[in-house]
């Protein structure tokens, strides 16, 4: 996946975890949190589905790096390069 | 002799919110009861697949967030519906009560299978890797879960849990927050029951090896408590909470008043796993009308427990002619045969639909009954059409559960 691909992938699992909100607008600069209402165990959702979908294993200090749509894609782009997206 | 005590130590209820497979309010459900209309229907299940059960269409929207959906449990939105609807209807001015003051009390069969079975057939397909088990799960699975998420909903600060009593929890959550009220823990509760349990193939699995699950070619004729060609139990889900205030504040505030909670007992078979006792369960009778001051003539309408198992069927039925026997005014009917058993809803669900024959002074019938088994024969029993019966003072409303858990509650018209 390249960077626009693992965006998309992200955002596809937010729209699970936060179905109510409208995130054609969301900033990728801007933390999460400020623009959503998500608490820890959201933040969790997203790790357990990257786990989930991709194999993808978050160690606990790393969470820190999943605060917005940019440091995320950022973060996920070294561990996701090599998988496709379906 | 009737009893007579203070106001604030008499417990009426003001509201009532419901959701059942054939209707998601009291007017819509007490309709769908006088019409004879069934709430069961074909359903599918992992592992167990085609089957019957009694499925609600509530809006869970109404008021809650999709978000708050996901994040929660069946039973914790079919319970945020019922208190919403429940508080609604009593008229209560929500935004300026004390919720220090409030407290709920849900009574429920069982809770956790549902989630605890998803969870196991989410990490099947991870070669039972446990890391990718939920970290909702604990929250979700907690006994006090449905009544939680009611709080948490409404901005409830008084006091939470649930009431685990098999089948006989509906009246245990409805007797337990009255006990609250007299103990002045609240002044209001939210009391009653909630079931998920069509959403676990274990419940449907388990009866099914007991050979107590129903199958009929017409899902609306399978749940027949009664009749002779009952096969079983049809399982459903639901939710039923009431609010309960003392006489004293309801009064005062000129509050709409569905009837006074003037009598009720709890006891134990200790004699069996699931076959119920009928000594037992004449003595929970007997002592309810004991302490209501009331002697089984008075009782206008008795709503029956009884799940279409052959063997529960006849053991209530000789209790009820043990105590019965000599009423002739008595009328006797059965919800379940509507809308199968909702478990941990049942007892408050079934109390719930023969209210309003405090003021329509019907008695809704128990339908599916074309073979009346003898043995549960009883001169009050309304099979199949509802009954006019005039002046309804009293209902009396059976609910009893496995492990010998008996439970009985007397409503009285105010």
């Amino acid at each position: 996946m390249d960077r626009s691909e693992i965006r998309e992938e992200v955002l596809d699992i937010l729209k699970d975890i936060a179905p109510d909100e409208d995130l054609s607008d969301l900033k990728d600069e801007q933390s999460f949190r400020e623009q959503m209402e998500l608490d820890s165990m959201d933040f969790l959702d997203i790790v357990m589905e990257l786990r989930k979908r991709h194999r993808i294993q978050i160690p606990e200090d790393d969470y820190v790096n999943l605060a917005s749509m940019n440091s995320t894609v950022e973060y996920l782009e070294p561990h996701m390069s090599d998988i496709e997206r379906v | 002799m009737i009893r007579s005590l203070q106001d604030d130590q008499r417990i009426v209820i003001t509201g009532i919110g419901l959701t059942s497979p054939n209707g998601n309010s009291l007017a819509d459900y007490r309709e769908a009861l006088l019409a004879g209309r069934s709430g069961v229907d074909n359903y599918h299940i992992r592992y167990v697949g085609d089957t019957l059960a009694g499925e609600c269409d509530y809006d869970e929207l109404r008021y809650q967030k999709r978000r708050e959906v996901r994040r929660g449990t069946r039973a914790g939105s079919v319970g945020i519906y019922c208190a919403n609807e429940t508080i609604v209807d009593s008229g209560l001015e929500w935004d300026k009560l004390d919720r220090s003051r409030v407290g709920v009390y849900v009574g429920v069969t069982e809770h956790g299978n549902v989630e605890t079975e998803n969870e196991i057939n989410e990490i099947k397909a991870f070669d039972y890797d446990t890391k990718v088990w939920s970290h909702h799960h604990n929250p979700r699975t907690v006994a006090n879960n449905p009544a939680g998420e009611i709080t948490l909903n409404m901005g409830i600060t008084g006091p939470h849990y649930t009431i685990g009593a098999a089948c006989a929890a509906g009246n245990a959550g409805l007797i337990q927050g009255a006990q609250m009220l007299l103990l002045d823990e609240c002044d209001v509760a939210i009391a009653g029951g909630v079931s998920e349990s069509i959403r676990t193939f274990g419940i449907f699995a388990g009866f099914a090896s007991q050979g107590a699950l129903a199958a009929n070619e017409d899902p609306t004729r399978a749940s027949r408590p009664f009749d002779m060609d009952r096969n079983g139990i049809v399982v459903s889900e639901g939710g039923c909470l009431y609010t309960l205030e003392r006489f004293s504040d309801a009064s005062k505030r000129g509050a709409k008043i569905y009837g006074e909670l003037v009598g009720h007992a709890m006891n134990s078979d200790a004699s069996d796993f699931v076959m119920p006792n009928p000594v037992q369960q004449s003595k929970c009778i007997n002592l309810a009308l004991e302490r209501a001051g009331l002697n089984a003539e008075d009782i206008d309408i008795v709503s029956t427990h009884a799940t279409a198992t052959t063997s529960g069927d006849i053991q209530e039925c000789t209790a009820l002619r043990s105590v019965f026997g000599n009423a002739k005014k008595t009328r006797i009917n059965n919800t379940k045969s509507f809308i199968g058993h909702a478990m941990g809803a049942a007892g408050s669900l079934e109390l719930a639909g023969n209210l309003p024959a405090f003021n329509d002074g019907v008695c809704h019938a128990t339908i599916n009954v074309e073979h009346l088994d003898e043995q549960c024969h009883l001169d009050g029993l309304v099979l199949n059409q509802p009954q006019e019966v005039g002046d309804v003072q009293y209902i009396l409303n059976n609910s009893f559960g496995m492990l010998g858990i008996n439970s009985v509650a007397i409503i009285k018209k105010i």
